[in-house]
C-alpha cells in the first residue's frame, strides 16, 4: 500500500465514522475497514471502479464528490478523506467546505506543486513541469488548480480552518509540518497530508 | 383440471386488510423456490417480480414452457446463486399465474371476479407475499431485491417490515410513479378497455379476451422498454421480408413485425384484467407520499444495508430517479451503495445478459453474505 494511505489510516481513531471521497478502487477503504473502522464508506466517480469496490465488499456509492455531497448531513462523519483529488475539482474551495460541512474533521492530501523538481522543470525547460508525481501533460491533466504545500496552508488559514495535523512525505519518509519550516518542506516535499478541522 | 394445479401455492387463511378497505382472507399465493433453505435459515432471498412476471424466475415455467423471466440472473452458479441461497418468489396478488387475482373464482357468484376484484397496491402485494415468510418460519430475510416493479416492493417490503432483511437491492426503480410511467400505463389500459371484447371486464364470463387491446398495450410498454439506441440497432429501418415499401398498413418495417410478433405471444401468458390491476398498483405507488413527502422516514427505522442499481440507458425508471432513492438514505445515515451500470439495453437491462451488471449484483450478495457470516463467528 501507498506510504501516504498508511498515514492517512494512522490519522483516523478506531471505529469512527468515516467517508472516502474519491475513493478510487478502495484500497485505502479496504485497508481501514479491515483495521480500523467497520464505519466507513466511500464516494467514487468511476464506474469501473466502483465495481471494483463492490466486488471487495465495500459500501460505496457512485457519485461525484463536486455535486453529490449535498446528501450527507451536516458532521455526520467523524472523518472524510480527500486523497490528492482537490486539485483536480472546477471549484476546490466548495468541496472543501463541503468536506468540513459532512465532516468533524476532514483528511486532505496534496501533491506539492512547490517541490524543486517541479521549480526547477519550469525554471530551466521552460515547459510545465512533469514528474513522477504529476505525469500529466498540460494538455491532458485531470489537475485544474495545481497548488503547493504553503498555498494550501494559506488557504486554509484565511478560512480560519485550523491544523490539527500537518504532514509532509519526502522520498517516502513522513515529517511535521510548521510555521517554522513551511517554506523548506515546501521545498522538499512531494505530498501534502493535512488533518483539518473547521 | 386447471394449468395452476401442480403449481406450488400457500393459502392464506389470515386476514389480509388491503389499501382500499376491503378485507380479504383464504386466499392463494402461488410460489416457488429455488436452492435449499440451510439450518440457519439465514440464506433466504425473496425476490419480487415485475409486471408482467410471475413466480417462475429461474428454470423453464411449467406453464408457459419459457424460460424463467431472470434466468440471466439466477441460478446455480449466477448471480444470485441457488448453490447457495434459498430464492422464495411469489406471483403477486392480483397476478395470473396462480395467486389471487382478477382471474380467480369469486365464490359467492361462481364467475371469475373480473373487475369486480378489488384495486390492490404495492403495498397489498408485499403484505400478502409476507405470509410465506411466516409459513417458511423464516424471521431474517438475507436479501429482498427485484427489478422494476419488483424494486418498488423492495421499498415497501423495508418500509413495512424495517428489520426482516438484511440486505436489499431495488433495480430499475423508483419511489414514486412519475406523470410518464402512469401515462403509459394509462396508454396500455385505454388499449386493453376498447377491445370490445373487454366487455367492462366480464370477458371471461363468455370464454373471450381482449386479445388486440392487451397486444397493444404490451406493444407500447415493450418499446418504453428499449432505450432508442437499442432499437436503432436492432431494427433501424430494415424490411420485414420484403425488398421494398409495399404501400400498405402491412408490417413493412422488422420494429413493427417485432412488436406485434411480443403482442401475440403475451396475449397467451397474460390476462387483460391483471395488466389494468397491477398498472393501477404501480401508478398508485408512492412512499414519499405515504411518509409525509420525506422519503427517509421511509427507512428510518431500518438497519438493512442497500444496494442501488441503476441503467444509463433507462429512461422509463431512470438513474435520477433511483439517485433519489439513494440520497433519501444518505440523508439518515443509512448503510447504501449505488452504481448506474452502463448498458444501451435500456429498462430492460436487468432481465437481460448485461456481465456487468450480473457480476456487480453477484459481487455484492457474495460478499454481504460473507461480512454477516463473519460477524457472527
Amino acid at each position: 500500500m501507498k506510504k501516504e494511505f498508511k498515514i492517512i489510516a494512522d490519522l483516523i481513531q478506531k471505529n469512527s465514522r468515516v467517508l472516502d471521497v474519491g475513493c478510487g478502487d478502495g484500497e485505502l477503504t479496504s485497508f481501514i475497514l479491515s483495521n480500523i473502522s467497520k464505519d466507513i464508506r466511500g464516494i467514487e466517480i468511476s464506474k469501473t471502479n466502483v465495481q471494483k469496490c463492490i466486488s471487495k465488499g465495500l459500501t460505496v456509492i457512485e457519485g461525484d464528490a463536486e455535486k453529490d455531497l449535498f446528501q450527507f448531513p451536516d458532521l455526520s462523519f467523524d472523518f472524510v478523506i480527500l486523497s490528492q483529488t482537490l486539485q483536480a475539482f472546477l471549484n476546490p474551495e466548495k468541496v472543501l467546505d463541503e468536506l468540513l460541512r459532512v465532516g468533524k474533521k476532514a483528511i486532505v492530501t496534496i501533491p506539492n506543486f512547490g517541490h524543486w523538481r517541479v521549480r526547477l522543470n519550469l525554471l530551466f525547460k521552460g515547459t510545465m513541469p512533469i514528474t513522477k508525481a504529476l505525469p500529466h501533460k498540460w494538455y491532458d491533466t485531470p489537475n485544474l488548480h495545481m497548488c503547493t504545500i504553503k498555498d494550501f496552508s494559506n488557504f486554509c488559514d484565511n478560512k480560519q480552518i485550523n491544523f490539527i495535523k500537518s504532514l509532509a512525505l519526502s522520498n517516502e519518509k513522513v515529517l511535521n509540518i510548521s510555521k517554522s519550516n513551511l517554506s523548506v518542506r515546501n521545498f522538499f516535499s512531494d505530498v501534502g497530508i493535512f488533518l483539518i478541522e473547521k | 383440471m386447471s394449468k395452476f394445479d401442480n403449481i406450488k401455492k400457500l393459502i392464506v387463511k389470515d386476514q389480509l386488510k388491503l389499501d382500499c378497505g376491503q378485507i380479504i382472507s383464504d386466499f392463494p399465493i402461488a410460489y416457488e423456490t429455488y436452492g435449499k433453505l440451510n439450518l440457519k435459515k439465514d440464506n433466504a432471498i425473496l425476490v419480487f417480480h415485475a409486471l408482467t412476471g410471475d413466480q417462475f424466475a429461474s428454470d423453464i415455467n411449467p406453464v408457459t414452457k419459457k424460460d424463467g423471466w431472470w434466468k440471466y440472473a439466477l441460478g446455480a452458479g449466477k448471480a444470485i446463486d441457488t448453490n447457495r441461497y434459498f430464492v422464495i418468489c411469489a406471483n403477486v396478488l392480483g397476478g395470473c399465474m396462480g395467486s389471487f387475482g382478477p382471474s380467480s373464482l369469486n365464490r359467492t357468484t361462481g364467475k371469475s371476479y373480473g373487475n369486480d376484484f378489488p384495486v390492490i397496491t404495492i403495498n397489498d402485494m408485499v403484505n400478502a407475499q409476507y405470509f410465506l415468510l411466516k409459513h417458511f418460519q423464516i424471521n431474517k430475510l438475507f436479501c429482498v431485491t427485484g427489478g422494476s416493479m419488483g424494486g418498488m416492493q423492495v421499498l415497501q417490503f423495508v418500509a413495512n417490515y424495517p428489520n426482516i432483511a438484511q440486505t436489499a437491492v431495488p433495480i430499475a426503480c423508483t419511489s414514486n410513479h412519475s406523470a410518464q410511467n402512469i401515462g403509459l400505463n394509462e396508454l396500455g389500459r385505454q388499449a386493453i378497455m376498447a377491445d370490445a371484447n373487454w366487455q367492462n371486464g366480464k370477458y371471461k364470463e363468455s370464454d373471450s379476451s381482449p386479445d388486440k387491446g392487451l397486444s397493444v398495450a404490451r406493444m407500447a410498454a415493450h418499446i418504453s422498454y428499449l432505450s432508442k439506441e437499442a432499437l436503432q440497432e436492432k431494427f433501424g429501418r430494415k424490411l420485414q421480408e420484403r425488398d421494398d415499401l409495399k404501400f400498405s398498413f402491412d408490417a413493412d418495417f422488422q420494429i413493427e413485425s417485432y412488436l406485434r410478433h411480443q403482442g401475440s405471444v403475451f396475449v397467451d401468458r397474460f390476462d387483460a384484467n391483471s395488466y389494468l390491476y397491477i398498472t393501477r398498483a404501480m401508478d398508485y405507488f408512492d412512499l414519499n407520499k405515504k411518509f409525509g413527502g420525506n422519503l427517509s422516514k421511509a427507512f428510518e427505522k431500518s438497519k438493512t444495508k442497500f444496494f442501488i442499481i441503476s441503467f444509463t440507458s433507462d429512461w422509463l425508471y431512470p438513474s435520477s430517479e433511483n439517485k433519489e432513492i439513494v440520497i433519501a438514505l444518505n440523508s439518515i445515515g443509512a448503510d447504501v451503495g449505488y452504481v448506474e451500470i452502463e448498458s444501451d439495453k435500456g429498462h430492460d437491462s436487468f432481465l437481460l445478459n448485461v456481465p456487468d451488471f450480473l457480476q456487480t449484483l453477484g459481487n455484492f450478495l457474495n460478499k454481504s453474505y460473507e461480512r454477516i457470516n463473519e460477524k457472527r463467528i
